[in-house]
């Protein structure tokens, strides 16, 4: 059987002037997988995502996201994909049930389904109460789940979650990561950075980018018996502390 | 060194810092533990004397942070959140930007950050603007220490930071520390409070716990289980209907869970078996921090 890929990578490559940020990186993210994508700061992570959520032309290679091309489909791209940031783009001096209904628009998604999954959010999230109160006014973690919530409202096919608990407290960044089995269970793959370490645990599989490459990627425990490691922490720190060191043979 | 008593502040109706009181020693490295909205940087801004409290009183190396504010600005180095450097500067006219303000230059003081600015002398004529994360954050503490400040106020300086430059970076605060330098770092990674000397634990602008990170993990009230399986998700889920179950979350690869006294292995094998749950290894561990915050913020709900 083959499994339905969500993202197909190959020798996608982008360079600023001299410098190759990202360097012929090739790999492949299956349906409904939950993807760690790792890196030290300036590993070529940002460009990357940039790249495959259709933000940012390549320089070389291709990629396949959610059945489309980057380069050549981009709006088709566009209406299929989710994305979230640590800066969470909800509008804050909206309220939280118009912000749902600006993105359902945003989305595409007609009046009747904006109505629809508008109520269906509210409800499972448990919010109904406050849906008219400014999104200012709403906690820290609640927005979080807010923001999660909303960059899956359309039902894409993959969502891109760069860096989402940076900052929350401990028991909020565990609920979030509970969204996120829910949702890759309902059969949306999730691309996830984080420098938290125990979150990358979390994940089904692990790529670590060093320099521009992607220097290790595999299921937590291949990462760890490939690598000698206790956890991911040490994993992280033994790619990128030395970056030229092959990696052992298998 | 820095003297806090009952500061609150207010924004309106949002109650930002709610009474706090600590106090951090000479060469001490003391950290403020919390996430973000825990009131860590308006408590910051207060002791550089850039915002005056509702209430309450605080005093760093001896001056009132309201009336002594020139005083303290000599002697502190900050560094806010969002690193204060000039982006469109290079990293060399950042630091001598910041020397020449505090009427000093870069070489009277050089030895201060001579191993943190050798690791960005390769990149000493690039804009601030284009180094990488890890690279902004050693120029913004090099620039806050130029003047030799004697007390060191860092506010999240490894939010956004990967794992490797993060450990650098808390290598850097304990060689400094030798120096005799005080200093104060709030962050919201609970694992960088184990290489404080002291260390409180805010949430909301409350503080839950100061102590050492020893103490406050040695206190943890519960019998603590680390379990290991096959499914984290799915043993979370079992282990919501174990009737000792006190909590359950959520570690990387595995659970810890925390239990009464009265219970042994035998008992938690019994109940995840009987759920179909296949077990790699259980066994006790001592309490982290992020056990204890966890424990403290769920109590604190309860009582709220």
């Amino acid at each position: 059987m083959t499994e339905e890929k969500v993202i197909v990578a190959n020798n996608l490559t982008r360079t600023f002037g001299k410098f190759t940020a990202v360097d012929h990186i090739s790999f492949e993210v299956n349906k409904g997988e939950i993807f760690g994508f790792l890196g030290a700061n300036g590993a070529g992570k940002t460009t990357a995502i940039k790249m495959l959520t259709g933000i940012l032309s390549s320089s070389g290679g291709k990629a396949m996201v959610a059945g489309f091309d980057i380069k050549k489909q981009r709006d088709k791209l566009k209406e299929n994909i989710g994305y979230m940031s640590q800066k969470f783009s909800l509008y804050e001096d909206l309220t939280l049930y118009e912000n749902i209904r600006f993105y359902g628009g945003i989305y595409g998604l007609s009046k009747d389904e904006i109505s629809r999954k508008t109520d269906e959010m509210l409800e499972r999230l448990d919010l109904k109460e406050i849906k008219n109160t400014l999104i200012a006014e709403i906690p820290l973690g609640w927005k979080q789940k807010i923001a999660f919530s909303v960059a899956i409202l359309h039902h894409p096919k993959i969502v891109f979650l760069d860096e989402p608990t940076s900052g929350v407290d401990p028991i909020t960044r565990r609920q979030f990561w509970n969204l996120i089995y829910e949702a890759a269970a309902d059969g949306i793959t999730v691309f996830v950075t984080t420098h938290y370490m125990d979150e990358a645990e979390y994940c089904d599989r692990i790529s670590m980018m060093v320099e521009g490459k992607i220097a290790a990627i595999g299921s937590l425990h291949e990462l760890l018996t490939k690598y000698d490691s206790k956890n991911m922490d040490e994993v992280f720190i033994k790619l990128a502390r030395e970056p030229n060191q092959q990696p052992p043979a298998d | 060194m820095i003297n806090i008593e009952k500061i609150s502040k207010s924004y309106g109706n949002v109650r930002a810092l709610d009474g706090i009181s600590f106090s951090v020693d000479k060469g001490q490295l003391y950290g403020l533990i919390g996430p973000d909205g825990s009131g860590k940087t308006s408590l910051f801004r207060i002791l550089t004397s850039l915002l005056k409290p509702t209430g309450g009183k605080a005093t760093v190396a001896g001056f009132d942070s309201v009336v002594d504010y020139k005083e303290i600005r000599k002697r502190v180095g900050y560094m806010p959140e969002r690193f204060s450097l000039y982006m469109d500067l290079s990293v060399e006219e950042n630091l001598k930007f910041f020397a020449t303000v505090f009427n000093t230059t870069v070489e009277e003081n050089y030895h201060l950050i001579k191993d943190i600015y050798t690791m960005l002398e390769p990149f000493k004529h690039r804009r601030a603007g284009d180094l990488s994360g890890g690279m902004k954050q050693k120029l913004a503490l090099s620039c806050a220490l130029i003047h030799k400040p004697e007390i060191l106020l860092l506010d999240e300086p490894t939010t956004g930071v990967d794992p490797v430059s993060r450990r650098d970076f808390w290598s850097i605060l304990k060689n400094l520390q030798k120096t005799g330098l005080t200093t104060l770092v709030s962050t919201p990674f609970m694992g960088d409070a184990e290489l404080c000397d002291e260390v409180a634990l805010v949430q909301k602008g409350k503080i839950l716990k100061i102590d050492t990170p020893e103490k406050i993990a040695h206190e943890y009230p519960h019998r603590l289980w680390k379990v290991v399986s096959e499914n984290n998700y799915r043993t979370l889920k079992v282990l919501d209907t174990f009737s000792h179950r006190i909590s359950a979350f959520s570690f990387g690869n595995s659970i810890h869970l925390a239990t009464g006294e009265q219970v042994n292995r035998s008992m938690i094998e019994a109940h995840l078996n009987q759920n179909g749950v296949k077990i790699i290894s259980i066994e006790i561990i001592r309490a982290h921090i992020e056990d204890v915050f966890m424990e403290l913020m769920s109590t604190e709900e309860i009582v709220s």
